[in-house]
């Protein structure tokens, strides 16, 4: 019996085509997975509309007392909470699909992954763009059951919103892979996001303006101003309303790269914290 | 209202919406087109605090000058030729006369003490002004500017409303709370309504056929007959999540085709919407705090409403019945009148 040797070619680089394969791959692969979570679908869905039906009408009185850009009038609770709504929809989505990517992690499926020759962090970024990509619809779909409660933004607002709901998703799922990455294990991560979740919404502009948080507590207002989420939800506001927030848009923007960088750091065996904590995956 | 018909007629509404949302954008196209066609009118709102009117561009809805006026502005109309603005400056007991091109004052009017709200009749000649604190209705030549005589209602009169033929005119009084019916030829009352508490104004439909008076305590419209002299129906008012004593009616515009009427409830801060055939309410519009009167521009494309505590005019898009701006103008802004030109 003879044995043939086949030597493997060296890897030098991939075509922009094998890159785009690796990304349609982890993308649907997010997709499928999210369709058949019919309840993650619902569970998204209920979330907000809870608050805009049930707390919303609540507050009505709460507003209505002066006007704040990107409006031109007096709005009405329901309609000032809605970019706050949108972006908790992206902020469970993000911290889900970390979580996936924990369960991924414990179940084997991440060590499959991450031995592709592709680079990692390509194909983190790939998996950071399918779970925004899944949070869209669900944003659409809340967008378009809001309009029947007469929430209308102007028409144009739905397109100019989808860039910032892009960054936003890009950056709240990066930050939920950085936790993901320092999480040991999936009970761990799932309190760690309860740490992470509530805070970031309650102490933001997503339920009240902070003109409001002001007159009740400036330092709670500096907490605020400085939550990254509190500039998603301005930013994902005013593009509603076909304005920009260049400070929100800086700040989302500047978030996303750090929270990447970070995330595809912490992730890197060789450097990151998987390997000083000598995690599965990790080089130590 | 059954629920279905609650949900058909929402579902209705809805697809109105959708099918005017896409004229909107296919006039836009049209619009640009052809350029900026937009006839521009002019609002004149009476700054009750500050002593003032504000002028302001119905194109571009800004504020365009700010005229200083006597004390306590209040009731404001343009007279019928479009050439002055009137406004009566109660504390001063008079009604002053505002040039449109100069933005002077140029004369006065012989009003009586504290005139507060007033109203002309077809032909501009003759103006009924509301002596609140005299319990009379003065009545005034407006060409040679002399009182012609005057009629004695009920205490504090304040609304004043002319039917279209201009033979009744309809005083509230505010503390009788009464509905005074005048024949203009007589100048005597031929019949007293018994309202809601403190009437504070009167609107006739375009075609006779009701007069709309509001309730400020009352929280009411009462829509009155003025053949029969009888309320023939009471709109009332229910916002979810406000108290009933926040619901005060008090200025009313309704569309030249009857259809549909506009209620201001003050501090509720809101404008109803009202199916002027069923009388019944269709919406309520967010607008600034303690809305008081309003006026339509004459395409009837907007309505301007004032909001008193806000200090400043919120702008109604009548076709789909949206607030689409609000803008600032001086201290307790109370009246307005929009230019036909």
């Amino acid at each position: 019996m003879t044995v043939e040797l086949v030597t493997l070619p060296r890897v030098t680089g991939f075509a922009p085509v094998q890159y785009a394969i690796c990304l349609k791959g982890i993308v649907w692969r997010e997709g499928l997975r999210f369709l058949h979570q019919r309840e993650r679908f619902v569970a998204a869905l209920v979330r907000p509309l809870v608050w805009l039906f049930i707390f919303a009408a609540g507050f009505r009185q709460v507003l209505g007392v002066s006007i704040i850009p990107p409006y031109d009038t007096y709005v009405l609770y329901e309609v000032y909470i809605t970019p706050g709504l949108m972006l908790l929809i992206q902020l469970f989505n993000g911290m889900q699909s970390s979580l996936s990517m924990v369960y991924d992690r414990e179940m084997g499926n991440m060590r499959t992954l991450l031995v592709s020759p592709m680079p990692r962090g390509f194909l983190l970024s790939s998996k950071l763009v399918a779970g925004m990509a899944v949070s869209l619809p669900q944003v659409y779909t809340f967008l378009a059951i809001a309009w029947f409660w007469e929430i209308e933004p102007p028409p144009l607002g739905y397109i100019a919103v989808l860039p910032a709901l892009v960054l936003s998703g890009l950056m709240l799922g990066a930050l939920g892979m950085l936790m993901s990455s320092v999480s040991k294990q999936l009970e761990n991560f799932a309190g760690a996001m309860n740490f992470v979740i509530f805070p970031m919404f309650f102490a933001s502009s997503a339920l009240y303006p902070l003109w409001r948080v002001r007159e009740g507590s400036l330092f709670l207002y500096y907490v605020c101003q400085l939550n990254p989420f509190t500039h998603a939800v301005e930013l994902a506001r005013f593009a509603l309303y076909c304005q920009i927030n260049w400070i929100s848009l800086a700040v989302v923007s500047g978030c996303t790269a750090l929270f990447m960088i970070g995330a595809i750091l912490a992730y890197d065996p060789s450097r990151g914290f998987l390997a000083r904590r000598g995690e599965p995956g990790g080089g130590a | 209202m059954t629920p279905t018909t609650s949900i058909r007629g929402f579902l209705r509404r809805r697809r109105f919406h959708f099918t005017r949302t896409r004229h909107c954008l296919l006039g836009l196209g049209v619009f640009a087109l052809i350029g900026t066609q937009a006839s521009a009118f002019t609002a004149y709102v009476s700054n009750e605090k500050s002593n003032t009117v504000s002028v302001i561009d119905t194109d571009k809805f800004t504020v365009v000058n700010t005229i200083k006026v006597g004390q306590r502005p209040r009731g404001i109309e343009l007279t019928k030729d479009g050439k002055s603005v009137l406004v009566a400056v109660g504390d001063d007991d008079t009604i002053q006369v505002i040039d449109v091109r100069t933005h002077e004052i140029v004369a006065t009017l012989p009003s009586g003490p504290d005139p507060e709200l007033f109203t002309q009749d077809q032909t501009g000649k003759i103006l009924y002004v509301a002596n609140e604190n005299d319990n009379t209705v003065t009545i005034i030549d407006l060409h040679r500017r002399v009182p012609l005589g005057e009629v004695q209602v009920g205490v504090e009169p304040e609304g004043m409303g002319l039917s279209p033929d201009g033979k009744i005119l309809v005083a509230t009084s505010e503390t009788t709370n009464m509905a005074h019916f005048i024949d203009t030829e007589t100048r005597r009352i031929v019949a007293n309504v018994l309202v809601d508490a403190r009437p504070r104004f009167a609107e006739f439909k375009r075609d006779g056929s009701e007069v709309w008076v509001s309730s400020e305590i009352g929280g009411t419209v009462s829509v009155i007959d003025p053949v029969k002299h009888e309320v023939k129906k009471k709109i009332t008012f229910d916002i979810p999540g406000l108290r009933k004593e926040a619901i005060q009616a008090v200025g009313i515009s309704i569309t030249k085709d009857g259809k549909t009427g506009f209620v201001a409830l003050g501090p509720a801060n809101r404008i109803a919407v009202i199916n002027a055939a069923t009388h019944e309410v269709q919406k309520y519009l967010l607008v600034g705090q303690r809305v008081w009167h309003m006026a339509f521009t004459p395409d009837e494309k907007y309505l301007l409403t004032t909001n008193g505590v806000s200090n400043d005019v919120s702008i109604i898009d009548v076709a789909n019945l949206k607030v689409t701006k609000t803008i600032q103008v001086g201290e307790l802004p109370w009246g307005i009148a929009i230019s036909q030109q």
